[in-house]
């Protein structure tokens, strides 16, 4: 599924050729790594590439939205060991930006982390890729042989006196390490878990070290940003959502994909470039910010322009960019039983709100999906995720939470349809009909 | 410090303290599971969840800092509710099996429960069963119960030193277990115990056979290693059901060894001794109290009337009260006897009278923890000292150094800075090379004696970490007592301290190795110690509390020698067939769990008891047996009362610590060369096979640290003997008894030296402890 459609195209430059275009003289035909060459030779002090990023007002991409460049500067100088690490474990269901990312432009994410081990002064650096896309790993580990085959990095990188280097690092497949510090666990081999906070990475990260860790589109902007200057990035987009983004467009539409519009383009807008709502049907809902983020009904939605200001104040979150789109065949019990089944298995299982809430969440919206649900499971429900919310160490309790609280809260009375006639107010014919998977009337 | 308010109380605390250390000093009590004061912060059971002020959520007291004017509400409605949640969903997945769980009654759960829980269940949906795990001989597991606060595994990692328990799989499916195929094997095993907040991991040994509330407790003391353990021992209809440990910092904190907390199963024995036994025409007979005594003080009256006073010798348990100790000498010396002696395994006497004082070591416990740099000389220290070995795991985890001389290298699950591993023989040798070193660095004279040494690099890799630090310390272990040139590494320690300014000591080997010397149980002008007396016959002996064939450095010749004495009169809670074979009376004598008494530990603290059950059967109180006796014998000054007064007059009072207690020795040739021809023998003592109690505690014997012991041997002496590990073998001692071993490869070990246990059955007819053996293929 590679870039259907883009308005501004800059991080997705090099994925015109597809498989054809990743590589080291690709990227440097496209006027790769000549931001880091300039920086280098020109001996940009640290804190000009931190001034620089920050100006930008890349946000990161990952879900939480957090000023990359604060992130940064919140490195304490000193250190005599620090790292950099990159997160593509991208686990958010309805998420595959990162993915293609990677796949058809590797380097820039590589040429991201370095000028960001500069910015920083981390010697070395690791790229945490989730273990379900092994293929874009071995990629990855390509890309990264090129790279110090080119002096890219290593000793003294381009005769400078910075050195850096850079290993890629791949996981199991738990959502749970797409958790900056469960990730840093991972890393540091063992059991992917959460730590408390503060300390934060950047005083206590990787092997107890001074970390910044970023998403893996916020690595991959960061040369474009320095190409531009982080002023004429950040009016790509929006005041305070500067640039483009990648939204990974999922669920009933024509055209699935991933779209790289700028922060602020309407999403009516990114809707009709991804070909529309398939068949023709209506648009019920949509998942603005990937699985955990709260589901908004269509005409909310429809109100909302793509950037984190205006889906928060629409009362979801931008996430991690996957639009999860869905329309009037869907059953939004059974939407959320399988949202629930998900944060059920990928709880890590530290904290006890968590770890025994979201099983409780799964097995109320299973009962009522099967038609045993009992009139007091909404509030129930409501209560259960009440007292996970703003409990645990980190956010799966909220990412479970959300769901179950929005999807009650914007469609009600199906659920209640569910609970009194112990069946869908969508017709399972219905249903089948919009799956994707039944031709409507091949029943 | 910081200034905070807690519910409105505000007070002063130190900076970096955590919200639930500073409620604690307020004495406010903040609900909790997965904290626990010893361990690492985990903050993932969230039952410590409090109000913060400006904090937009509640947040864990236990991972908390506190910042200047913080105001925590511990009981407000945002905490309660956010405690009262966390109860709730702890108890979805918790069995509630209550009337039949053993941790039921003193529960941290069903305790919070009753505080935070609902009085019903609002979950209806089928409850989580986790499969339970095979921990071993000691731990029992009802893992559905498991509210994974992972105290358990922290323990084995921090404190323990080696992560044995760990959790597998996610969210509800999430799993505490061992490594597969594996048990927890650590010697701290029960403190797991004590630490699991629910009856996920309880008590093999005691579980299902009492209700807690149903027991009685009783303040005790450890009459095991020289630590002297605080103990809570717990009984039903006087029976001992349980031992726990009683918080004392000072000594064992908050924790116990399992031999500690495990041995209690040997009171219990089927081989206690309950009636007063005396031997006729070769038979065996039950006879009254009056009889025995009668016997045994006209046996001992007859042998000294016949042979002279100095033909009775008296070999006393240094796990034997104060008291015990105390009458025992008097009784002896009363009869005209100087042959007395608790130093049942040792071998080199040659420090006696030219002692300072009562040798103990050197500092307080507490103080081992306070060393900067610590070298262990001659010890099997995590097997031998468990709780010490644990006080320098953390010391090493925050910066001490510690170093290692010894013949074998055990893994102490300790950061080392240095070692040295070296046959016995060697060991004064290294030493000295040792004190070579620390004198040249520190620029000081160094000894005549040693002046001489070659300084290797190990040698030299100690001295430079003993002379980095401000505070050193050097702790002579069991297997330095032992050593036949005991007096020499003693000598060298000393000098080693003092060019250091620092502190040297022993390592108790038994609850009472100080107050054996307190209790003056030690032979007298002219007298013969424990190893003399054995080598030189007596006609009559009186052992008290230990079996001579286990407990003394050679234990085949005690055998053979108390086999050939006329009459050997026993005072043990125990009976044994070689006790049956050499003894001609057996006094049935009170274990510590039945006798008032008195252990002085390792630092010369002296820690009286109380009996915590009544003696079982006919069995009294060894200090009222040998009172009588005295009596019956006619000495002087037998008239006490009661335990007090035997302590009295030993200690002069009631001080908390010993008087005399002093390292320093006089006169002491160094005797540092010594070549051995042959194979050394390394004999460590298995910490389950140590004294008469431990050895018939049945849960203790199945552990792997009661395995049989085998002829542990280097690569290179497998190789040149021939032997694969596993192969069997016939050892020798040079006589004519030879044991069949299991050869056993143990790369840490020296060339040229075999480790073979002693203290064991299967050992016995090897004989001394230290001697030459020889390794063939059976």
């Amino acid at each position: 599924m590679a870039l259907i459609d883009t308005i501004n195209p800059l991080l997705t430059t090099g994925w015109s050729k597809g498989d054809a275009g990743w590589s080291l003289k690709d990227y440097e035909a496209r006027g790769g790594y000549a931001q880091l060459k300039r920086i280098l030779s020109s001996k940009m002090s640290q804190d000009e590439v931190i001034a620089e990023v920050k100006k930008s007002a890349l946000r990161g991409r990952g879900g939480a939205g957090f000023p990359a460049g604060l992130k940064w500067s919140f490195m304490p100088k000193a250190a005599p060991e620090k790292y950099v690490v990159c997160n593509t474990d991208e686990g958010e269901p309805g998420t595959f930006k990162d993915r293609d990312l990677l796949r058809y432009d590797p380097h820039s994410t590589i040429e991201g982390m370095i000028i960001a081990a500069y910015a920083v002064g981390a010697k070395r650096g690791y790229n945490y890729i989730h273990g379900e896309i092994f293929d874009i790993y071995q990629r990855f580990e390509e890309a990264l042989d090129q790279a110090r085959a080119a002096g890219y990095l290593g000793e003294r990188i381009l005769g400078s006196d910075f050195s850096f280097d850079l290993f890629a690092h791949h996981g199991w497949g738990a959502y749970i390490c797409g958790e900056e510090t469960g990730l840093l666990e991972s890393i540091e081999g063992k059991k992917g878990q959460p730590r408390y906070k503060p300390p934060f990475p950047a005083n206590f990260g990787l092997y107890g070290k001074p970390t910044t860790i970023n998403n893996t589109e916020t690595f991959a902007a960061i040369p474009f940003i320095m190409g531009m200057g982080g002023e004429a990035y950040l009016n790509l987009g929006k005041p305070n959502n500067g640039g483009t983004k990648l939204f990974s467009v999922s669920g009933h539409v024509n055209r699935p994909g991933n779209y790289e519009v700028p922060m602020g383009t309407p999403f009516a807008k990114l809707l009709e470039m991804a070909g529309g709502m398939r068949g023709g049907r209506k648009l019920k809902a949509v998942i603005p910010g990937g699985s955990s983020a709260p589901v908004l009904p269509a005409e909310v939605m429809m109100d909302c322009t793509m950037d984190y200001d205006s889906i928060a104040k629409a009362g979801s979150m931008l996430g991690s960019g996957a639009v999860i789109v869905m329309d009037e065949t869907v059953c939004m019990v059974k939407a959320l039983e399988r949202l629930s089944y998900f944060y059920f298995e990928e709880s890590c299982g530290q904290c006890t709100p968590c770890r025994e809430g979201s099983g409780w969440l799964y097995r109320v919206v299973h009962r009522i999906e099967h038609g045993e649900g009992r009139p007091e499971d909404l509030d129930l429900l409501n209560r259960v995720t009440d007292n996970m919310m703003g409990k645990t160490i980190c956010a799966l309790a909220d990412a479970a939470a959300f769901p179950v609280r929005s999807f009650i809260k914007h469609f009600k009375s199906e659920f209640e349809y569910h609970i009194e006639h112990k069946k869908c107010l969508v017709s399972p014919e219905v249903q089948r009909a919009g799956s994707g998977f039944f031709k409507a009337g091949a029943a | 410090m910081v200034e905070i308010e807690i519910d409105g109380r505000s007070l002063q605390v130190d900076d970096g303290s955590t919200v639930i250390e500073a409620a604690h000093k307020l004495g406010t009590y903040i609900p909790h599971f997965c904290y626990h004061k010893k361990l690492s912060i985990a903050a993932n059971c969230r039952m410590c969840l409090v109000q913060v002020e400006k904090a937009p959520k509640p947040m864990p007291a236990c991972a908390t800092l506190v910042t200047n004017g913080m105001k925590v509400f511990t009981h407000s409605e945002q905490a309660v509710k956010a405690q009262k949640a966390v109860m709730e969903f702890l108890l979805i997945n918790h069995p509630l099996d209550c009337p039949i769980c053993d941790q039921g009654g003193e529960c941290q759960l069903q305790d919070l429960a009753v505080g935070y829980g609902e009085s019903d269940s609002k979950y209806e949906e089928e409850k989580r069963v986790v499969p339970d795990k095979d921990l071993g001989p000691l731990v029992s597991t009802d893992m559905t119960r498991c509210i994974n606060c992972t105290r358990c595994i922290r323990f084995t990692a921090e404190i323990a030193g080696f992560m044995e328990l760990g959790q597998s799989f996610r969210g509800e499916h999430a799993e505490v277990m061992p490594f597969i195929g594996k048990t927890v094997d650590t010697e701290l095993s029960g403190n797991i115990i004590d630490l699991c907040p629910v009856g996920a991991l309880t008590s093999k040994p005691f579980r299902f056979s009492a209700r807690t509330w149903e027991l009685s407790r009783r303040k005790s003391v450890s009459p095991h290693d020289g630590l002297g353990s605080n103990l809570i021992v717990q009984t039903k209809h006087d029976r001992v059901m349980r031992v726990l440990p009683l918080e004392n910092e000072d000594i064992n904190e908050c924790w116990l060894t399992d031999k500690e907390r495990f041995s209690y199963q040997g009171l219990n024995s089927a081989e206690r001794l309950t009636r007063p036994m005396v031997k006729q025409g070769g038979a065996w007979q039950e006879v009254d109290w009056n009889v025995a005594l009668d016997y045994a003080s006209h046996a001992l009256r007859d042998v000294a009337k016949t042979h002279g006073s100095e033909a009775i010798g008296g070999l006393l348990s240094p796990h034997a009260t104060l008291e015990e100790m105390y009458l025992a000498q008097k009784l002896l010396r009363g009869l005209g006897s100087e042959n007395i002696d608790f130093r049942l395994r040792q071998s080199d006497f040659s420090a006696d009278g030219r002692r300072k004082g009562t040798p103990w070591l050197g500092m307080k416990i507490a103080d081992i923890s306070r060393l900067d740099r610590v070298l262990v000389v001659g010890s099997f220290l995590r097997k031998d000292h468990p709780l010490i070995a644990q006080r320098l795991r953390q010391s090493a985890k925050r910066g001490a150094e510690i170093s290692v001389l010894h013949s074998a290298d055990d893994d102490l699950l300790i950061k080392l800075a240095a070692r040295a591993i070296a046959a016995p023989s060697q060991l004064p040798a290294i030493l000295a090379q040792v004190v070579k070193a620390v004198c040249a660095i520190k620029g000081v004279a160094a000894d005549t004696a040693v002046a001489g040494v070659t300084v290797s690099a190990e040698a030299q890799a100690i001295a430079q970490s003993l002379a980095s630090g401000s505070n050193a310390g050097i702790l002579l272990g069991n297997f330095t007592q032992q050593h036949p040139q005991a007096a020499t590494l003693q000598a060298l320690a000393g000098q080693l301290a003092v060019a250091l300014g620092g502190k040297f000591g022993f390592l108790g080997e038994a609850a009472n190795s100080v107050g054996g010397y307190v209790a003056k149980a030690v032979p007298g002008a002219g007298g013969l110690n424990a190893a003399a007396m054995l080598k030189e016959p007596r006609q009559a002996y009186v052992v008290l509390g230990a079996e001579p064939e286990l407990d003394c450095a050679d234990g085949a010749l005690a055998l053979a020698t108390l086999t050939k004495a006329a009459a050997v009169v026993v005072l043990s809670p125990f009976k044994s067939q070689a006790m049956l074979d050499y003894a001609a009376v057996l006094l049935p004598v009170s274990p510590f769990s039945e006798t008032s008494g008195t252990f002085v530990n390792t630092e010369g603290r002296a820690q009286s008891f109380y009996a915590a059950a009544k003696p079982l059967g006919e069995t009294r109180p060894a200090w009222k047996v040998l009172r009588v006796l005295g009596n019956l014998l006619g000495v002087a000054g037998f008239e006490f009362d009661s335990s007090e007064d035997v302590r009295a007059e030993v200690l002069g009072g009631t001080p908390d610590f010993a008087s005399g207690l002093d390292n320093g020795i006089d006169g002491v040739a160094l005797n540092l060369g010594a070549s051995v021809n042959g194979f050394e023998r390394v004999a460590d003592v298995p910490l389950h096979f140590a004294d008469p109690l431990a050895r018939r505690a049945p849960a203790l014997q199945q552990t792997r640290d009661a395995a049989a012991p085998a002829a542990h041997m280097n690569a290179v002496m497998l190789a040149k003997l021939g032997l694969a590990s596993g192969d069997r073998t016939r050892v020798g001692a040079g006589g004519t008894a030879t044991v069949a071993l299991t050869a056993q490869l143990d790369a840490g070990l020296p060339d040229r030296v075999v480790r073979v246990a002693a203290a064991h059955v299967d050992t016995v007819a090897l004989g001394a402890m230290c001697s030459v053996l020889t390794v063939e293929k059976a």
